[in-house]
């Protein structure tokens, strides 16, 4: 793998509670799971033509991590230029785990936080995946 | 007589997941929109936005828009503009606290974090009454 961290975009929704679990998933991911290997990528600063981040897009890999089937991040994420190695849902996990049903927006219950630890310990066993791939 | 679509603001926050300060837009925009000003303010999905809605899009173009962001980049305003129109109002939390100051983090914000929510989601409540052209004295009459 080269020193470049993937980039974990979460969706940055604010509406709506699986918005929440993405990006607590995303905080779980590069500050406590894998933090030198991941960074955070804001939606938001892949979009503006003078953003300062776009001389990186076209060569980072991402993850995103949406709320929704509206796949917004992942669509916003490859419309910049930059490559979505994984797509995650969180609907898709709330399914392997229903009883872990999260509310909330400004601060996640107790099942949304756990939602978004699976979610997270999913997505580092990913970006290990892809050092293993890129070290092979 | 047909009833008109009540006028409202969108709001549209960076939610900057990578500094405490989108994380002030964002909790600050929800403030404003649940407590502050529920019924006069809805919250422009920014992923959707960017990523295409036809709906959100309309929003912005036919209503007035006061975007939130959390630094100089300016990137909520910034993609507002670019894919729709111009924002009414562009306030950057950044600009406001004026001296650096420690929020906390991303994830967790302090004390003086939770501060600045109340604070920039008063600057946002006061401006959705400027653009719906209302003043303090009528919001207490209605009150």
């Amino acid at each position: 793998m080269t020193q470049k961290k993937v980039w974990i975009v979460p969706c940055s929704g604010i509406g709506k509670t699986y918005g929440s679990v993405a990006r607590e998933s995303a905080f779980i991911i590069t500050e406590d799971l894998r933090p030198e290997k991941t960074q955070i990528m804001p939606l938001a600063r892949l979009v503006p033509d003078d953003s300062d981040v776009r001389p990186e897009i076209r060569h980072a890999s991402s993850i995103a991590i949406d709320g929704c089937k509206l796949s917004c991040a992942a669509s916003v994420v490859a419309a910049a230029g930059a490559t979505v190695i994984h797509a995650l849902q969180v609907l898709d996990v709330y399914r392997e785990h229903p009883d872990l049903k999260p509310a909330g927006i400004a601060g996640l219950n107790e099942g949304g936080q756990k939602l978004a630890a699976v979610l997270a310990e999913k997505v580092a066993a990913l970006v290990d995946a892809m050092e293993e791939k890129h070290n092979a | 007589m047909p009833e008109l679509p009540r006028k409202k603001v969108g709001l549209v926050s960076c939610s900057g997941e990578e500094m405490p300060e989108g994380t002030i837009t964002r909790l600050a925009t929800r403030k404003v929109l649940e407590t502050l000003r529920p019924g006069e303010t809805v919250t422009i999905c920014l992923p959707l936005f960017l990523a295409g809605g036809e709906g959100e899009r309309s929003f912005t173009r036919c209503y007035p828009t006061i975007t939130i962001d959390g630094c100089e980049k300016r990137c909520a305003a910034k993609g507002t503009e670019q894919l729709s129109s111009k924002p009414a109002v562009s306030i950057v939390v950044a600009e406001l606290s004026g001296a650096p100051r420690g929020f906390g983090t991303a994830r967790r914000l302090n004390d003086a974090g939770m501060e600045a929510v109340k604070t920039v989601a008063e600057i946002i409540a006061k401006n959705v009454d400027r653009l719906l052209s209302k003043n303090p004295g009528d919001r207490e009459r209605e009150v």
